[in-house]
């Protein structure tokens, strides 16, 4: 699903490169849910923009679903986001204009995927997300867990072949980030959708089969 | 579903859209205003020409097809030869002297004359000429200026004291006596034009042809001709200016739209970084951006051809003289308008989002 070897990122920043990844090695199987954790500056999050497309690598090799992210344009790393892969963030990121059940239409929209009717399977992880009744709020009138579970909802709503969540209960207290995880736990088990989870949190790294430590740019180990 | 994305961003900020609309709205105001008063001007002149009565009229040689000063002068003798024409049953001359508005004339007029070609002026107050310096003036001029029987006004130059004031429709808004005219600003037996009026409607032809063979260098027109060429084209001023408000409004529409849309951009990093975390290319975000433009200039015309029945109550108000007409055949222009300077203004902002790094974008607070 994931085959990762010797990646590296460099950013410019003025006259200073700055190396975020310095050869990062991982393989993660379809249908597995792996947590990564590390501390501020380890390459986690680089290592979560590039699997999602948002950035390109530097070199080495990535490999998601068969296809090689080293090699892909702006626009084919704009179809990889549309198609194959779902984001959760710490902070919801749900549009404030719209209400929930539209903030997981614009996905299927952008997908170009509005005009088929919802799936049975989606339906279904609705009433999992336990948000079906609150699908015509705003995301302001919803609560921290409500929005992180809107946003579950919209990153799996096109079927991506990966989920990456970061820092998910980032922003949620003990009985919400306990939900949301359960929640992704769910996902993994029944739908066996693959998952990547950063977090700081290990209680909620423990939700995951396999947790990979990362430290100044390289996995570490596996825990 | 973009549509709604759209409206609700436009309603998610009502303030800054409502100031939007109503910034665009105001300039496709002053060009409606603008264009509909000079159309009701010039209308209200055809509509007072006709108000003479005369059927054909004639100007000096070398005079402008349409002029609305008298600068060029006829000899009075021209007019005794003018009625000694077959089918000729009436002519009058008229001296025009300008009184510093861009269409107002004070004329000069023999009132018998003139009573016996339009069938006379209806009094409002006061009635025809006692002093040499009287004035008759109509009801708008004489709203407009506060004046009432015993009023004394300065207008071009000399002091005049009003002995009428009549309802408005006929040649001019400020009428003298032709001799004191004269004295004041011409010579004695000059007229700026010749009101003819012919026995039957069916030998105006046939006056006119003749009168051209007596006076081949005069500009000779029926009075269908000349209220036809009384219109904005036939007065390149008048065009100009029009075209430049035009320029000013599609830049100050522009401006207006890029302000909003800039900000707009700015307040909305983090979503538009969400879109691009979706998926969104950079021609949907920018479809997006143009779509809100757009919508903004749509409700900004409306509320600018709203607005022009507001401006036209004002000016029936404060500035009777002018007559300012609704122009519906300008609304789909000034839509237009609206809409190239909304694009416009919104490309820019448009094009800064669509570039936005998806990364910054999502970490901006």
């Amino acid at each position: 699903m994931i085959e990762i070897q010797g990646l590296t990122k460099v950013y410019h920043v003025g006259d200073t490169d700055v190396h975020a990844l310095r050869g990062v090695d991982l393989s993660v199987a379809r249908g597995e849910f792996v947590a990564i954790i590390g501390p501020s500056g380890s390459g986690k999050s680089t290592l979560f923009h590039i699997l999602g497309g948002l950035t390109p690598p530097t070199s080495g090799s990535v490999h998601l679903d068969g296809r090689d992210l080293l090699a892909m344009t702006d626009s084919e790393r704009t179809h990889l986001r549309k198609t194959s892969v779902g984001f959760v963030f710490q902070k919801y990121n749900l549009l404030p204009t719209l209400t929930a059940a539209d903030n997981i239409e614009i996905a299927r929209h952008i997908a170009g995927r509005n005009n088929e009717p919802h799936d049975l399977q989606f339906k279904e992880t609705l009433r999992m997300l336990g948000i079906a009744d609150r699908l015509n709020h705003k995301p302001r009138a919803l609560s921290g867990g409500e929005q992180q579970r809107v946003a579950i909802a919209r990153a799996i709503v096109n079927h991506p072949a990966l989920l990456l969540a970061d820092e998910p209960t980032g922003n949620l207290d003990t009985e919400n980030s306990n939900a949301v995880l359960s929640v992704l736990r769910d996902l993994n088990d029944r739908l066996k959708q693959t998952i990547l989870m950063i977090t700081h949190n290990p209680e909620a790294a423990a939700f995951a089969h396999r947790i990979i430590k990362m430290r100044d740019g390289r996995v570490e180990r596996a825990v | 579903m973009i549509h709604r994305l759209v409206f609700e961003n436009l309603k998610h900020r009502p303030v800054q859209t409502l100031l939007s609309a109503i910034g665009i709205g105001v300039s496709i105001t002053m060009i409606l205003t603008l264009v509909g008063v000079s159309r009701g001007t010039l209308g209200d002149i055809q509509e007072r020409s006709r108000g003479t009565g005369a059927d054909i009229l004639i100007r000096p040689p070398n005079s402008a097809a349409l002029s609305l000063s008298g600068n060029m002068k006829l000899g009075d003798k021209l007019v005794l030869k003018v009625r000694e024409q077959p089918h000729v049953a009436l002519a009058t001359g008229i001296l025009m002297q300008s009184a510093g508005d861009l269409f107002d004339n004070i004329d000069g007029i023999n009132l018998a004359e003139f009573n016996q070609m339009s069938g006379g002026f209806r009094y409002l107050e006061g009635g025809p000429f006692q002093r040499p310096d009287d004035m008759i003036v109509d009801e708008d001029y004489a709203r407009s200026k506060n004046l009432h029987v015993g009023s004394e006004v300065t207008s071009a130059g000399p002091r005049w004291h009003i002995s009428g004031v009549v309802e408005p429709g006929k040649l001019a808004r400020m009428f003298a006596q032709i001799d004191t005219m004269r004295e004041k600003y011409s010579e004695p037996g000059e007229v700026s034009v010749i009101y003819v009026k012919v026995d039957d409607a069916a030998n105006i032809p046939s006056v006119l042809e003749n009168l051209r063979q007596i006076m081949p260098d005069h500009k000779i027109f029926t009075m269908q001709e000349y209220t036809d060429r009384v219109s904005v084209n036939s007065i390149p001023l008048l065009k100009n200016f029009t075209n430049v408000v035009i320029v000013l409004t599609v830049i100050w529409g522009l401006l207006v739209v890029f302000q909003t849309m800039y900000t707009a951009v700015l307040q909305r990093t983090r979503e538009i970084g969400i879109l691009k975390a979706l998926g969104a290319s950079p021609g949907y975000i920018l479809g997006v951006l143009l779509r809100e433009a757009v919508l903004l200039a749509v409700v900004g015309a409306i509320a600018g051809i709203l607005m022009t029945f507001g401006t036209r109550a004002l000016m029936h108000r404060f500035v009777p003289t002018l007559t300012q007409a609704i122009v519906p055949d300008w609304w789909w222009r000034a839509l237009l308008i609206a809409l190239t300077a909304a694009i416009l203004g919104a490309l820019y902002p448009g094009l800064k989002a669509a570039r936005q790094d998806a990364i910054e974008a999502l970490a901006y607070d």
